[in-house]
């Protein structure tokens, strides 16, 4: 299972090159370089500690923000599923603001948390926070009836309630939902860091758009999709892993 | 006949869900009694609050109107003199067997020795089940898991709702043969939610049968032989089932057969 896994990586991989070089042979390299030379850049770029700098930045955004919304949301929504009266309180409120696309608060945001880190990981965070709320709140409300009395008449707390029903009933979904915020963490990044920055993989890659010099815009790109995908295997290697059961 | 104490009392008990107009009456004026090393069937069509009683009685669900005592004391919550066995076995399906089993003595800090533990797996025939998850079960071997779990919380009182409803016919009488063997062994009282008439009869020293109409007590037969591994080659045992499902269908009809 885990050979077929790298091997359809692999194979994708292969087709995407073969796709691109096509494209760049109809196109021409100057608007968009073959393959060969992006890898050529790609290899000279990674001997580099300016490009290190500036993907360890990006990185240590994405995960400072996937951790601040996970540490808020997940116990928030764990709360939310398992209290109807809580529920009933605050399920106006995120309605009215889950639609709210959160990027146009980007200046607000920026006002209040300044041009660093800070402001943009609470933005990138704020994006996903609405997301795994939600998921994890309706993974609990799924939560079946009779397993419920089957813990309350084994004599368990609130705690064991949480922590042996709960939590385990909404893994996956949480799982699903980190999942896909990764796409969307990395799109906001990539935003985020066009705009106000000095360090970032989106200044690389914008910097390097301004200056016409694609094949490094190439590497920019290539960078950035690693992160995401690195964040997205790592969340399934760790759902595979504790939610063992789910899987068999 | 009902010398001893009783161990749960039910007195008045009704039940009605819903608020204002939207109400429903599920049960009314429900009135049993059970003794120590005794055993009860509450049987009757599906809809009629049997399951709503037991939940009451396993104090997970509070009652509209009356009391339930367990040993003089007043039921307000689940207590650790009861178990409960459910339907759907209430088994945990991210924990493996070992963890299922323990969970309860777990929540309930009792100490459980390693003697005490392969008995009781030995006793349901669970013995190399530990590292699997629950769905990788057979029907019939959770709910011996669930009845392990149950067991090794040493309850005065085994609260079973429809146990083995979900089983094949072979499996559903090695698994009541089981609850016996359990019953004799270990002194103590059930209580058994079923809709299965040989079922109420094969296990239920005495018989509760709900009336639909009324959302009370129908009838309660006494059944004293049963209870035994035995009884389902007993004579009794054929002319019991005969009344029991004559006063299912002919609920007003005062006078059974037999």
């Amino acid at each position: 299972m885990k050979n077929s896994r790298w091997l359809d990586y692999a194979l994708t991989i292969i087709v995407l090159t073969i796709l691109w070089y096509g494209a760049s042979l109809l196109l021409g390299s100057q608007l968009l370089p073959d393959p060969l030379s992006v890898l050529g850049r790609l290899l000279h770029a990674v001997r580099e500690e300016i490009f290190w700098e500036h993907t360890a930045v990006s990185a240590w955004r994405l995960a400072a923000a996937l951790a601040i919304a996970f540490m808020t949301a997940v116990p928030f929504g764990l709360v939310l599923g398992s209290n109807e009266r809580l529920d009933r309180i605050f399920a106006p409120l995120i309605y009215l603001s889950y639609p709210i696309p959160k990027i146009v608060l980007l200046p607000i945001i920026l006002m209040l948390f300044g041009l660093g880190d800070l402001g943009k990981i609470i933005l990138i965070s704020l994006i996903i926070f609405f997301q795994l709320l939600i998921t994890t709140r309706d993974a609990v409300r799924s939560l079946d009836r009779e397993v419920v009395y089957a813990l309350q008449s084994l004599g368990a707390n609130r705690w064991h309630f949480y922590r042996h029903v709960v939590w385990p009933v909404a893994l996956p979904g949480i799982f699903t939902s980190l999942r896909i915020s990764t796409g969307t963490a990395v799109a906001v990044l990539f935003f985020v860091e066009s705009i106000s920055t000095s360090r970032g993989l989106g200044l690389y890659l914008i910097d390097a758009w301004g200056r016409a010099d694609y094949t490094t815009m190439f590497v920019g790109i290539i960078a950035l999709s690693a992160i995401g995908i690195v964040l997205y295997e790592a969340f399934d290697v760790m759902e595979r892993r504790l939610c063992a059961w789910k899987n068999l | 006949m009902a010398s001893s104490p009783d161990l749960l009392a039910v007195t008045g008990l009704g039940k009605t869900f819903g608020p204002g107009t939207h109400q429903k009456e599920v049960l009314r004026d429900v009135h049993f009694h059970v003794g120590y090393n005794d055993s009860l069937a509450i049987v009757g069509p599906s809809g009629c609050g049997k399951t709503t009683l037991l939940l009451m009685a396993a104090g997970l669900l509070p009652p509209t109107t009356g009391e339930i005592h367990l040993e003089g004391e007043s039921i307000r919550g689940p207590s650790r003199k009861m178990a409960v066995v459910f339907q759907a076995y209430g088994l945990f399906p991210w924990k493996r067997v070992a963890e299922n089993i323990l969970l309860g003595a777990q929540f309930q800090k009792l100490h459980v020795s390693e003697e005490a533990l392969t008995a009781i797996k030995r006793e349901l025939d669970i013995e190399n089940l530990d590292h699997l998850y629950p769905h990788q079960l057979s029907g019939g071997q959770r709910q011996r898991v669930a009845l392990a779990r149950a067991m090794l919380l040493r309850p005065s009182l085994l609260l079973l709702d429809e146990p083995f409803a979900a089983l094949d016919l072979i499996t559903r009488e090695h698994l009541q043969e089981h609850l016996l063997i359990l019953f004799k062994k270990r002194k103590f009282s059930f209580v058994i939610v079923t809709h299965n008439i040989e079922e109420a009869v094969f296990l239920g020293r005495r018989i509760v049968i709900m009336d639909p109409e009324t959302h009370g007590i129908g009838e309660i037969i006494d059944n004293p032989n049963a209870g035994t591994t035995g009884f389902r080659t007993a004579p009794d045992y054929f002319s019991k089932n005969m009344t029991l499902r004559h006063l299912i269908e002919h609920p007003h009809e005062k006078q059974p057969l037999a």
